[in-house]
């Protein structure tokens, strides 16, 4: 029981940056726009997030720190995919490339340094309840947060006209610009939450998963992260899942090192990769019928005055 | 009044033609900004970067020797690119090509094998390397998965798998338990064109590759049909080119190059198989091909020129202290400045007066 308990928390704590990160992108992408980026502004927002909360001694003020430089990162792209018309993959593979290096020059300083980290949720008795206890009332901030943030993000889609719009551009920038929305401007308010959540994804490594900052030490989440939105076809709810089954799948493997079954390690420690590739292919072979992309997505628009 | 981009009528050649040297300008002048920032004397910086390694042979050399792999991958991924097929994992078939051709290496070790050794090597590098690359092709074309995540997710397979190798069963026995496999034997190295020096044999074929390239693209109805395929879907369809083919035969293709620049590295400067062979060539890579424009001869220049800033990235963390990720942070800016003056040959920049366009509105 214990056991299990242990890997359901490892499991939640493994998901969440994966949940924040992929939930940002799905607004972004919704809004029509592909920001191949976030693994770039995740580990901008890891090495931020550290120096911000190894700085003061708040984690509150490392996540602040984190969401400002993803959301920072996230201009560049705007600026450039949005504002210069330029293509998006190639904006995004820059972001990312350009922040693998920031990264590297900002954490520098605090590879080796520790902090305490994320405290976890108290409360007499409800936590102490075995099996569910810690689970339901013993997780970090930035668990609940994720949460929240994820069925915030539903009502915004599905239940405020605000949300119907950033969806209308992203199936149809044309028209919608013709009913007199200001397309690039929602668009550019979608990029920034999605480089908000990403930065947030990348400070939650070094806040609360281990409680110091390693370069590179996003090890692909932003990708995975990518592949999420494709496996939730841009559903929020469906992310959730996805997510959960992602982080179960990580911490697994790691698992199944610890009880010695006889294969190397580093076959395990790839599992999560291929099963991206797996599930991309799997779900893209069963949707044959139609794409669930927004239809927009990922094409430039140039209005015309 | 307020800045609006709006479509050229027709591509500017003028621009086409300076955007990669206003690149590398703006990026210089960020550059200096950021030595401000670190701390360091600007000028000083610069001429350790861009100046100092072209004044010695031995780095000039080694300019040359860190140019080839990043050609060589960069050609394979401007065809690609072309073609509209998103290869981002070349960094992985680097990887495998060098595993796939070590496996003879390490195989034949010690044993009377004669000549043989190394063509086969290079020939299993650029099989090995091209039936890697051909996994997220085909899920592309069979699945439509997209090509992007999956070939990027490859990469850390990749590094996993040789990672597992030079630690497991291709261990040097004698290496004090280093992850590396032995020395590799003379027959299985890469000749040196100077003797005593670092060039090597790999720089006359990255040339070759350039030549091929230049060759495929300007004189064959292959190479018109990867261009075509990119840049006028639509047409494509009309005229029966079928972009599946090319998005096989593209990523086959930069497979096979990039697992072939990866057997290169492996069986040239380094001498034997272990982790961290590439510093990032397979991505480097990606913003040669931009810088180059996706054209041969500019790729060459390109390469050459990105080599230069590893070299001079590494003489400036000797000499100035400046950390090594600044030469990432370059090449990262780079292509943004790439990406965005490119951007001006399709587009410019217009002053509108909004109140001025109602007045008219309203007569």
């Amino acid at each position: 029981m214990e056991l299990v308990e242990a890997i359901i928390l490892s499991v939640l704590a493994a998901s969440t940056p994966l949940l924040l990160a992929a939930t940002g992108e799905l607004v972004t992408e919704r809004s029509g726009v592909l920001n191949l980026g976030v693994e770039g502004m995740m580990i901008v927002g890891a090495a931020c997030g550290f120096a911000g909360a190894w700085l003061t001694g708040s984690i509150f003020v490392g996540a602040l720190f984190g969401i400002l430089a993803g959301t920072m990162m996230s201009l560049i792209f705007a600026l450039m995919a949005l504002g210069l018309a330029v293509n998006q993959v190639a904006t995004g593979l820059a972001l990312t490339i350009l922040g693998v290096g920031l990264s590297g020059l900002v954490g520098a300083g605090f590879v080796g340094e520790r902090i305490t980290p994320a405290a976890h949720l108290s409360i007499p008795g409800l936590t102490d309840i075995p099996l569910v206890g810690r689970v339901l009332f013993g997780e970090d901030a930035f668990v609940y947060f994720s949460i929240a943030l994820v069925v915030a993000v539903w009502w915004f889609l599905y239940r405020t006209r605000a949300g119907l719009i950033l969806r209308a551009c992203g199936d149809n920038h044309v028209s919608a610009h013709a009913l007199g929305y200001p397309v690039l401007r929602i668009r550019t308010f979608a990029v920034m939450f999605g480089g908000a959540c990403a930065g947030l994804a990348g400070a939650y490594l070094p806040l609360a998963y281990t409680p110091f900052f390693i370069p590179g030490m996003t090890a692909g989440r932003g990708w995975i992260a990518l592949a999420l939105v494709v496996f939730s076809s841009w559903r929020p709810g469906r992310l959730v899942v996805g997510a959960y089954l992602f982080g179960a799948v990580t911490i697994l493997q790691l698992h199944a090192q610890g009880w010695g079954v006889g294969i190397p390690s580093q076959f395990m420690s790839a599992l999560p990769y291929l099963a991206t590739v797996i599930v991309l292919v799997l779900l893209s072979r069963a949707r044959s019928g139609g794409s669930t992309a927004p239809a927009a997505l990922g094409t430039v628009f140039v209005p015309d005055r | 009044m307020q800045l609006v981009l709006e479509k050229r009528a027709e591509r500017s050649g003028t621009i086409a033609l300076v955007s990669p040297l206003i690149a590398v300008g703006l990026t210089i002048v960020t550059m200096v900004i950021l030595f401000a920032i670190l701390g360091k004397n600007p000028l000083l910086a610069l001429h350790a970067y861009f100046i100092a390694p072209l004044t010695d042979g031995y780095s000039l050399q080694e300019i040359a020797v860190k140019a080839t792999p990043l050609v060589m991958i960069a050609i394979g991924l401007s065809l690609c690119y072309l073609a509209n097929a998103w290869n981002i994992g070349a960094e992985g078939q680097f990887l495998i090509g060098a595993v796939a051709g070590s496996w003879i290496a390490v195989r034949t070790q010690g044993t009377d094998a004669g000549a043989w050794v190394l063509p086969a090597m290079l020939v299993l590098a650029a099989a090995a390397g091209a039936l890697y690359a051909l996994i997220p092709a085909i899920c592309k074309v069979k699945f439509g998965a997209s090509e992007i995540l999956t070939s990027l997710m490859l990469v850390y397979v990749a590094d996993l798998f040789l990672d597992y190798l030079v630690r497991g069963p291709w261990r040097d026995p004698h290496g004090f338990n280093f992850p590396t496999t032995a020395e590799f034997d003379p027959v299985a190295t890469v000749p040196l064109l100077i003797e005593g020096g670092r060039l090597h044999l790999g720089a006359i074929i990255a040339l070759l590759v350039v030549a091929a390239a230049a060759i495929l693209l300007g004189r064959t109805i292959k190479g018109f049909e990867i261009r075509v395929v990119g840049a006028a879907p639509r047409a494509a369809r009309f005229g029966g080119f079928k972009a599946d083919h090319l998005v096989i035969l593209t990523f086959a293709v930069s497979g096979a190059l990039a697992g072939l620049a990866g057997i290169i590295e492996v069986a040239g400067p380094v001498g034997h198989l272990q982790p961290g062979i590439s510093p990032g060539y397979g991505f480097t890579a990606i913003i040669v091909a931009f810088l180059g424009r996706l054209n041969p001869l500019g790729i060459l220049v390109a390469g050459l020129f990105l080599a230069l800033t590893f070299i001079g990235g590494e003489q400036a963390q000797i000499a100035m202290k400046i950390p090594l990720d600044v030469t990432k942070v370059f090449q990262g800016i780079l292509l943004f400045y790439v990406l965005a003056c490119d951007s001006l040959i399709l587009y410019r920049f217009r002053l509108v007066f909004p109140n001025r366009q109602v007045a008219r509105g309203t007569r």
